[in-house]
């Protein structure tokens, strides 16, 4: 966990970093987070519980414990990482900890969606890909260079074009990811919305 | 790319804008709201000097933390305590209308908005939690958010959204008996796999499915993120219009009449389009249990565990951790597995339905002096019925434990967890590691009747050898 953490803010076009790999398909958001650290009223404390059983089980051999991973923020994860539960928890405790950007081969649709509007953003390569950089990260410590606007990951000696939802891509570079003003802005179109409605006229009984 | 089903009407009605980049902004008409996911939401809205657009469109339960055994106040647990009081106060202050315990309409956010009505044909529902997909059943389109996207709900009523595609999920014929709506359910997830729905809407038609009550469509529906996708949904018929009539929220009168006519016109055209279609013959679902750590990891029940290889390059990974984390083996059988904890309740199936299938399998009989067996009904009202047709009292009289209504051990985030390596037979939704609340706890999904049939023999078992 890092001490000095500061949210993300505005444009993000580059993210730099070192990896680190998490092994495994399937890895819910239970286990990134679980419940029992959903007791609390803001995400502020969450880091330090990222993966906790997961950690426990593992008795510091998990990669979220190594030491040469301490300064680590570029994740790593297999398919479908991110499933289950809808809990932002889940990103906010990984951000926490100091991942600033994910590449998996897939995502969970609600993981993904909360790691967007948090600014987290998220990559696919194929499984062969993902593959090669699990291998290099066994061996030795992968630096890599994510440059959004090319979607383009570059390192001394692993290269990729990476996958990005289109959308996600240009709220990002265009530093609108944090969605609330964006929608804000359209403020008449939503008045319009409500008033052509059909159910908000003959729900008379709503609360 | 989809045309003229449901989803695509749904979508289209409620589309504000073309957002950059190709994602949509979606008017969002019923918000629902509970003790966990809310906090941060209503903290980051204070942070950015906003108010509530529309509280009348936002409406709120607690479910998640409150304890089933002790619901005085305040809790013992303090961290619980806090976060029902900041709900409480977050409602007070942007007058949102909020259902607390003891208003006879407290319960599991899942169960109550359908029961009081609020749940309708044609809406956009989104609540942060990921099984909204229950409210499908209904014809709505309803999905699961985060924080920051209740954040911007609240704010705006609308959230930033790629639209989803459709996949069809026609199910053939109809379920046998003793077999139910979970067992259908887990069918299809193991069928399609726990990723399949990325990306997708599902909806769920055919003569099985149109055969199904409202209840067991919420079932269904609750689980269509277990297969991937965040929105499940069925075509809205009488069946659903007859159950939504004369609820506390429901139109009525002459509002009733418009309403209706409205809700007929809202279904898939004979002509739409999927961008997937998928076909399956329900009267081949047996009584499904999960075996795994996945929901798509489940076998009828007198199959035996998967062979590694038997399974997919893909599947094969997990299967390894599964069978490490429950302690099976490979070619096992599920069946006569011994069991610790019994639990009925959940999002899932606590509804009364849930409750009387299971009262009828355990009339006169008595649950394993080897199980700890409780139930949780899904809502106060829930309760309060099961309570009139002497059903708390069957399930007292065998041995389970008469709960007050709530979220439990389907998360484990109040008292009620597994200990060590404990296995429940559970009527929930997820097995996923650590799930119940013990960091090496074992789940084992079912239905209720299933469950039921577990608590009485204190092993799997087949429900099907307990009716007539």
């Amino acid at each position: 966990m890092k001490s000095n953490f500061i949210p993300p803010i505005g444009k993000i076009s580059n993210v730099n970093g070192q990896c680190i790999s998490l092994i495994g398909n399937d890895i819910d958001t239970d286990r990134i987070i679980p419940a029992r650290f959903l007791k609390c009223v803001n995400f502020d404390s969450l880091g330090e519980s990222v993966f906790a059983d997961d950690r426990r089980t593992l008795k510091g051999k998990h990669p979220f414990d190594l030491e040469e991973n301490k300064n680590a923020s570029i994740l790593i994860v297999s398919s479908n990482f991110g499933c289950g539960s809808s809990r932002e928890h889940a990103p906010q405790a990984l951000m926490r900890w100091g991942i600033k950007a994910i590449i998996g081969e897939s995502f969970a649709d609600i993981f993904y969606s909360n790691c967007i509007a948090i600014g987290i953003p998220c990559f696919t390569l194929p499984k062969k890909s993902i593959e090669e950089i699990q291998n290099y990260c066994d061996i030795q410590s992968l630096l890599l260079e994510i440059d959004l606007k090319n979607s383009l990951a570059k390192s001394k000696d692993l290269n990729f074009n990476l996958e990005i939802k289109e959308s996600s891509r240009k709220m990002f570079l265009s530093g609108e990811w944090d969605a609330t003003s964006t929608l804000l802005d359209n403020k008449n179109l939503i008045d319009n919305k409500f008033n052509q409605l059909p159910y908000i006229k003959f729900n008379t009984n709503f609360l | 790319m989809s045309q003229n089903t449901l989803f695509d009407k749904v979508w289209d009605l409620h589309k504000v804008s073309s957002l950059p980049g190709g994602s949509d902004q979606i008017f969002i008409g019923l918000h629902l709201i509970h003790e966990v996911t809310s906090p941060q939401a209503f903290g980051a809205l204070k942070d950015k000097n906003l108010k509530v657009k529309f509280p009348d469109r936002t409406v709120a339960t607690v479910d998640h933390i409150v304890p089933t055994d002790n619901q005085s106040r305040p809790f013992k647990d303090n961290l619980a305590e806090q976060m029902i009081e900041t709900l409480e106060r977050n409602c007070l202050e942007h007058k949102i209308k909020f259902f607390n315990i003891g208003s006879g309409n407290q319960g599991i956010v899942h169960v109550v908005a359908p029961e009081l009505g609020l749940t309708q044909p044609g809406m956009t529902i989104a609540c942060g939690d990921s099984h909204t997909s229950t409210h499908g059943a209904f014809g709505s389109i309803a999905f699961g958010i985060g924080t920051s996207q209740v954040r911007d709900v609240l704010a705006t009523q609308t959230i930033a959204m790629n639209k989803l595609k459709v996949r069809q999920i026609w199910c053939e014929n109809k379920l046998s008996k003793g077999v139910y709506a979970k067992d259908l359910v887990l069918h299809i997830i193991n069928e399609l796999g726990v990723k399949a729905g990325v990306g997708f809407a599902y909806e769920f038609a055919g003569p099985a499915i149109d055969e199904l009550s409202m209840e067991e469509r919420m079932t269904i529906c609750n689980m269509s993120i277990e297969g991937g996708a965040r929105c499940g949904y069925i075509n809205p018929d009488e069946k659903t219009f007859s159950y939504i009539k004369n609820k506390l929220c429901s139109p009525k009168n002459e509002n009733w009449d418009k309403a209706l006519t409205w809700w007929k016109s809202l279904k898939s055209d004979k002509n739409s389009i999927y961008d997937h279609v998928v076909k399956l013959d329900a009267s081949n679902v047996e009584p499904t249990v999960t075996w795994g750590i996945t929901p798509g990891q489940s076998i009828s029940i007198n199959q035996q565990i998967p062979l590694l290889d038997d399974l997919s390059p893909n599947d094969k990974l997990v299967a390894k951790e599964a069978y490490e984390y429950m302690s099976f083996k490979p070619g096992q059988l599920i069946k006569d597995t011994p069991v610790d904890v019994c639990f009925i309740g959940s999002c899932t199936n606590g509804r009364i339905s849930d409750l009387r299938v299971a009262a009828q399998v355990l009339k006169d009989k008595k649950v394993s002096k080897n199980v700890k067996a409780f139930v949780v009904p899904g809502s106060e009202k829930v309760a309060t019925e099961a309570k009139q047709e002497g059903i708390d009292q069957i399930f007292k009289d065998s041995g389970f434990q008469w709960r007050e209504p709530g979220c439990s051990m389907c998360l484990a985030m109040n008292s009620d967890k597994l200990i060590g390596n404990q296995v429940s037979a559970s009527s929930s939704n997820r097995n996923f590691k650590g799930r119940q609340g013990s960091p090496s706890g074992r789940t084992l999904l079912m239905s209720p009747a299933m469950v039921a049939a577990a608590a009485i023999n204190g092993k799997v078992s087949d429900v099907r050898e307990f009716i007539n």
